[in-house]
């Protein structure tokens, strides 16, 4: 069972979505995010929805040095963690800032270095406690480098890796680890894209992964079809994908 | 760039908003620059132009979806605006709370419901929405949030509720829902053959259900005009739901089908309304989704009418000479062969609306679609209004996109007390078409 929760981006549509059935089944959270207005407007949206004991508590991803704090603050705050939920992240306008130094290395440290630093801290909780679920957001994207995309799909495909031989290492000690890799949502992350058919709905999305994660699923596609799709794309030989238009 | 996302419904008419703003937390909306002509857009489920603005601003409110609060023992609920009834319904009726009031489809918002002050089947048991909404919180273009209710800011609470978004950016919602004891309802379904045996069969049946609506046929002559299929239901109890698991009720008598917008679903509903499979009266038990938002489950049936869209017509006729009246304007509609199937005929309740704009009042309401085919559907149009105008009826805003403004002005006789509230940068296609 699955009952006190850590949240790492708290705010992103994907988390809300998902935590928001955890709510249900009457949860106690401890929210993390950059922003406690917005935090304190989730807080209350879960409350109001069946959730336990609920506290929130402001930390940029990239403050790295405080990210064993918060952790240490969910568990005396609303007791043992049973999963700790890493979800935050930024879709950088890629064409706009691949010659951008500063910037590359900005994103990437958003979207890889902090996870895999929350990673390892949520490992070391857990494995003194002896047992816990991490479940980490990564995405379709970092499954192969595309044009339009690699410098967000490099930082996927790292957590994504990284997540892999976690699982491999956990997996004696009893701790879960889930990989969540979302296809195209329609958040307000994706709101300057064009929205076409494979768009997914976030509260499907975040039904599905509720479920993934009260299963124990290793690595989950949402929606399911992206497995195929990015199967596909994979098989592409990098001789005629290097020339493609993706 | 047009921007097709931001239609109204019935893709007519089709102009584009210079500029999308899109908040997406409550947060955001304060910070949000008021200073030019904007315009709240939800889910653009209203039929016309009330929710569009033509190379101006709109803001989609969409991801302003959180609960704020929820008291399980009052059943007042309040929420941020942008959030759907369908939301809504997913968290309420699983406590066993229902909406006080809500239309035919769940995919509205809030905000659009307290905007159109949007009315149901139990219009004569329940009024409009905004009569069970106890607290607006409305932002304005000078920056001020304003707590609205019947004690304070009154007159803005009066203004905003059927105010078509034109009083301010509507935050929040807190309403009152009403307790069910399942998510099912018990209803009963009886043929009619004609307007007359509408009008006798409904006062009989107001009297008896809260809910009440009918389909009518509006293609027949003589002596069938307007015959149709009158379904009034309750909620049901558990006791009624437990025997009914036992007998294994059938589907409601929905007289739609894949393509039922051109004559063959005419025939589809005669198969039906003729047919042995249906008699003359049935009860069923039914979940609440098939009989409060049937068209919901057909994904994309608005697109049948092709690009040029269509048109909802929905008026309301005071009782008196009301049965002459409505004869009038179905001979009208029949003789122009132009009525699409979907045609829905209601009773409107004594219940005063809490707007100034509100639409509702008492008398019978009938809301029809028409192919968009040009003059052709504009003159017919022209012709229903001007009856309805002499007979002290009124058109529903939510609905229109080509009334004119005489017959507004006529129809909303306090417009001008409306202005007094009226934000001054707020605006709309439809409120420049008519002020
Ligand atoms: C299949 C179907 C069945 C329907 N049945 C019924 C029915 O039975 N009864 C009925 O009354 N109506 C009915 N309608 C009409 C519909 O309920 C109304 O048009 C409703 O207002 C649409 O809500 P929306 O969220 O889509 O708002 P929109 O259409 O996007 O906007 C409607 C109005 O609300 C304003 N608005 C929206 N959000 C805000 C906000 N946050 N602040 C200020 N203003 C705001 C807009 O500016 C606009 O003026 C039906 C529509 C459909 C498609």
């Amino acid at each position: 069972m699955i009952k006190n929760i850590y949240v790492f981006g708290a705010t992103s549509k994907i988390a809300e979505e998902t935590i928001k059935n955890f709510a249900k089944d009457g949860a106690n959270f401890y929210l993390v995010g950059r922003d406690t207005d917005k935090l304190e407007i989730v807080k209350k949206d879960l409350i109001a929805r069946g959730a336990g004991k609920t506290e929130v508590e402001a930390c940029d991803a990239l403050d790295w040095n405080k990210h064993p704090m918060t952790i240490n603050n969910a568990d005396k705050a609303i007791g043992q963690l049973d999963l700790i939920f890493i979800a935050h992240g930024t879709l950088p306008d890629n064409e706009g800032i691949r010659n951008n130094q500063m910037k590359v290395i900005e994103e990437f440290n958003i979207n890889c270095t902090s996870v895999i630093s929350l990673c390892t801290v949520a490992s070391e909780y857990f494995e003194q406690k002896g047992k816990g679920t991490i479940a980490v957001i990564s995405s379709v994207a970092g499954e192969r480098g595309r044009q339009s995309n690699f410098i967000y799909g490099a930082a996927k495909g790292g957590v994504s890796k990284y997540l892999e031989g976690l699982r491999n290492r956990l997996f004696e000690k009893g701790i879960k680890v889930i990989t969540i890799k979302p296809g195209m949502v329609d958040t307000p992350m994706t709101k300057d894209l064009k929205k076409g058919l494979l768009f997914a709905n976030p509260a499907s999305v975040g039904k599905q992964i509720y479920k993934g994660i009260n299963i124990g699923r290793d690595v989950m596609f949402v929606p399911g079809y992206w497995k195929i799709i990015m199967g596909i794309i994979k098989s592409i030989p990098e001789s005629i994908f290097k020339k493609l238009k993706l | 760039m047009e921007n097709t996302n931001y239609l109204s419904f019935n893709k007519y008419p089709k102009v584009f908003p210079k500029e999308v703003l899109f908040p997406i937390w409550l947060t955001d909306v304060d910070k949000l620059e008021l200073d030019d002509s904007v315009l709240c857009y939800g889910k653009g489920k209203s039929y016309g132009d009330v929710c569009l603005n033509e190379n101006r601003t709109l803001i989609d409110t969409t991801n302003l979806n959180h609960i704020i609060g929820f008291d399980d023992d009052t059943g007042i609920i309040k929420c941020e605006a942008g959030i759907t009834l369908k939301e809504i319904l997913e968290f309420t009726v699983p406590k066993g709370w229902f909406l006080p009031v809500t239309p035919g489809t769940k995919f509205i918002t809030l905000g659009g419901a307290v905007a159109n002050d949007v009315h149901g089947k139990n219009h004569h048991t329940a009024g409009t929405f905004g009569s069970h909404v106890t607290e607006i919180e409305l932002l304005r273009s000078d920056k001020v949030t304003y707590k609205c209710s019947k004690k304070d800011n009154k007159e803005l609470f009066a203004a905003t509720i059927g105010g078509l978004g034109l009083t301010g950016f509507i935050k929040t919602v807190e309403f009152q829902l009403i307790k069910i004891e399942t998510p099912f309802m018990y209803v009963e379904s009886i043929k009619f053959d004609n307007l007359d045996a509408f009008f006798d069969l409904n006062e009989e049946s107001e009297k008896l259900f809260p809910y009440t609506v009918s389909w009518v046929d509006c293609s027949t002559k003589g002596k069938k005009m307007g015959k149709g299929i009158y379904m009034r239901g309750r909620h049901a109890t558990k006791a009624e739901v437990n025997k009914s698991f036992e007998m294994k009720d059938g589907a409601l008598p929905f007289p739609i089908e894949a393509s039922f917008i051109n004559n063959f679903t005419v025939k589809a509903f005669n198969k039906l309304f003729y047919g042995k499979q249906f008699s003359k009266l049935s009860t069923q038990i039914v979940p609440f989704e098939p009989y409060f938002y049937p068209l919901d489950m057909i994904d994309g049936w608005e697109k049948a009418y092709g690009k040029n869209g269509f048109l909802q017509h929905q008026f309301v006729l005071p009782y008196e000479n009301c049965r002459k009246n409505m004869h009038l304007i179905f001979e009208e509609i029949v003789n122009s062969g132009m009525s699409s199937f979907l045609t829905v005929l209601k009773s409107f309740g004594k219940a005063e609306s809490p707007g100034i704009l509100s639409f509702p009042k008492e008398g019978i309401t009938l809301a029809i679609d028409y192919r968009m085919e040009g003059e052709k559907t504009l003159r017919l149009l022209d012709r229903i209004d001007k009856i309805v105008a002499e007979n002290n009826g009124s058109l529903y805003p939510g609905k229109d996109a080509r009334m004119s403004r005489e017959h507004f002005h006529q129809f909303y006789p306090n417009f001008e007390e409306f202005l007094k509230y009226k934000d001054p940068n707020f605006s709309s296609s439809f409120y420049r078409r008519i002020k």
